[in-house]
């Protein structure tokens, strides 16, 4: 097993992640599969290889990539915005208590 | 159902020009086939036809003006639901986007309107994205219109499948690993994934960022390059967009085909083929040879290593990019004591397996301990891949390929296992990871009357060079093979 149980519980806590007992198990199970075929990338010596930062870098039609001016432009969402929130309270996104005292 | 090619761009044009019919009079035409259809294929999840008439009497009032018509004046388009579309519900086929409505249009659908087509509604898919059957769909799955019982590929499934049923001229769809190719075989149409940055992803609601592409899906290679021709090119709002010039790729691919280099990549033909499936690429080849074109044999020997280098980086990107889904600015929210509970709570019930299960290989692949060995591995293996393509088009012109080792099969057979289903996106994942340019064109049907399709992949920016070789393939009946 390359992947425990107790790596799954981790795993879901870092990706905020609410898992049934039932999907601890399946998801245990299934990603030890997929893992265990992912270790093939092991057979291929990549030491002189760099890993790829941006696809296309060094083909001229995708490298003149210019940035726009940074020029300040009415942005006036925020309303339309907050109608699309679970639970808004303009000029704001209302969440359950952060901070505990 | 056999109204696929009934209506092309041309002939919208055409009709409308000559007002043999109102723009209006033919998108109540589209939306009376899809209320017949749809309940049965469930290719689409939403309708836009406060929308789309109001597109359709702007276009009306242009004609009766004398005006002249733009290019895609009047043609019914459908739009995948993880691309943002003002005022118009965008679900991404997750129960976690169920009542979202963005506030603003996707570049690619401004160009589509802006050009004239008219918005009949958005198309199901696998949630987020992330699929090869749209079986992934929480709103059930579509049906191939070639075969009810069976899937029309994934994710862009309800694209592929509006398209082949005729509920839509055409349809854009979302490519990251094959998504807009393989469900374009698996129907039985021509399906394109342009170069990364070609198309502006603004807009579209991401999955894997590096990865994500918007393209065509038609019922001819002709409308496929027409709607390229409106979508593609440079856009502010989209740093990784291209400003390379958009070639006019309708009077490109009017070349013909003598003395053109196919690459036959000897990786691409070996074993977990159908049989029926590798009969069909095999005729499409000779094919291509009659039409002046000289075969080369490839090696690329990297190929094997893809899947495994794709499903890291793919999933390490969507596990950042879904972190948005919180329950805080949009979509499902489900209560919990704290903030965190109320996180885990959404995320938990507001996603499906497959997406939860991406994230979860997402997250350890990035996780401490394990990025040098995962992810840092993917990308440097991404950079081999990146080079057996470039190493292919010194030798070759294009890359021809099968699209899916295997025709569409039957809704829920190979739902048990994913890895299984993953390793069926071998011959797509490739050029996603090398960001190069690929379209499956029809190249026949199996013995049980399955489509097959053919992946034509040029270098870089070749969009024009392989539609040529799709459309020249198409016109000298390579889908009747």
């Amino acid at each position: 097993m390359i992947i425990s149980r107790e790596d799954v519980l981790r795993v879901a806590e870092l990706a905020h992640l609410e898992l049934s007992e039932a999907e601890v198990e399946t998801f245990q199970r299934q990603l030890d599969s997929i893992l265990t075929y992912i270790e093939k990338l092991k057979e291929l010596d990549t030491t002189q290889v760099e890993p790829m930062a941006q696809v296309l870098a060094g083909v001229s039609a995708a490298d003149e990539i210019a940035l726009r001016d940074d020029q300040p432009a009415p942005c006036q969402v925020g309303e339309e915005v907050l109608k699309g929130a679970p639970d808004p309270s303009p000029p704001y996104f209302r969440v359950p208590k952060v901070i505990e005292r | 159902m056999s109204a696929a090619a009934q209506w092309t761009i041309d002939s919208v044009r055409a009709a409308l020009g000559a007002k043999k019919i109102s723009a209006r009079e033919l998108t109540s035409e589209f939306y009376t086939r899809i209320e017949r259809h749809n309940p049965a294929l469930n290719a689409f999840l939403t309708l836009s036809p406060e929308r789309a008439f109001s597109q359709a009497d702007r276009m009306d009032a242009r004609i009766a003006r004398g005006e002249p018509l733009p290019a895609l004046a009047g043609v019914p388009v459908a739009i995948k639901d993880v691309i943002s579309t003002r005022g118009v519900r965008s679900t991404c086929g997750s129960r976690i986007l169920e009542n979202y409505i963005p506030p603003y249009d996707a570049w690619a659908v401004e160009r589509l309107e802006r050009a004239g087509a008219v918005l009949l509604g958005k198309t199901n898919c696998d949630e987020f994205a992330m699929g090869s059957s749209n079986e992934n769909s929480a709103y059930g799955p579509v049906r191939n219109p070639a075969a009810p019982d069976r899937v029309p590929g994934g994710s862009s499934g309800g694209s592929a499948a509006a398209v082949a049923a005729g509920l839509a001229v055409a349809a854009l769809g979302t490519d990251t690993g094959g998504s807009i190719r393989q469900p374009g075989a698996l129907c039985g149409i021509p399906a394109m994934m342009p170069t990364y940055g070609r198309v502006s992803r603004y807009g579209l609601i991401a999955f894997a960022s590096s990865l994500d592409r918007i393209g065509p899906l038609a019922s001819s290679v002709r409308d496929a390059a027409a709607v390229l021709g409106v979508i593609a090119g440079r856009d502010p709002n989209d740093s990784t967009s291209a400003a390379a010039p958009v070639p006019d790729y309708l009077a490109e691919m009017e070349a013909q085909l003598n003395g053109l280099r196919i690459g036959i990549p000897k990786e691409y033909f070996g074993e977990g083929m159908d049989a029926a499936v590798r009969r069909k690429v095999e005729a499409a080849i000779e094919l291509l040879k009659r039409l002046g074109c000289r075969l080369v044999e490839l090696r690329m020997p990297h190929t094997d290593y893809a899947i495994a280098a794709y499903y890291i980086i793919a999933t390490a990107e969507a596990s950042s990019n879904l972190a948005r889904y919180d329950g805080v600015r949009y979509g499902l929210r489900v209560a919990g004591r704290t903030l965190r509970d109320m996180y885990k709570k959404t995320r938990g019930r507001g996603f499906g397996p497959e997406v939860k299960r991406r994230i979860m290989l997402g997250t350890y692949a990035l996780s401490a301990g394990y990025y040098e060995d995962y992810y840092l591995k993917g990308q440097r293996v991404r950079t081999l891949i990146a080079r057996d393509f470039s190493e292919a088009f010194r030798q070759a012109d294009v890359i021809v390929t099968p699209t899916s080792p295997v025709p569409a099969f039957r809704l829920g057979e190979r739902t048990a296992d994913p890895l299984q289903m993953y390793l069926a996106d071998i011959y797509t994942v490739t050029g996603s990871l090398a960001g190069v340019p690929g379209i499956s064109v029809p190249c026949g049907k199996t013995p049980e009357g399955l489509p097959v399709g053919l992946q034509i992949c040029g270098p870089p920016f070749g969009e024009a060079r392989i539609l040529q070789v799709a459309h020249n393939f198409e016109k000298a009946g390579g889908a009747d093979l």
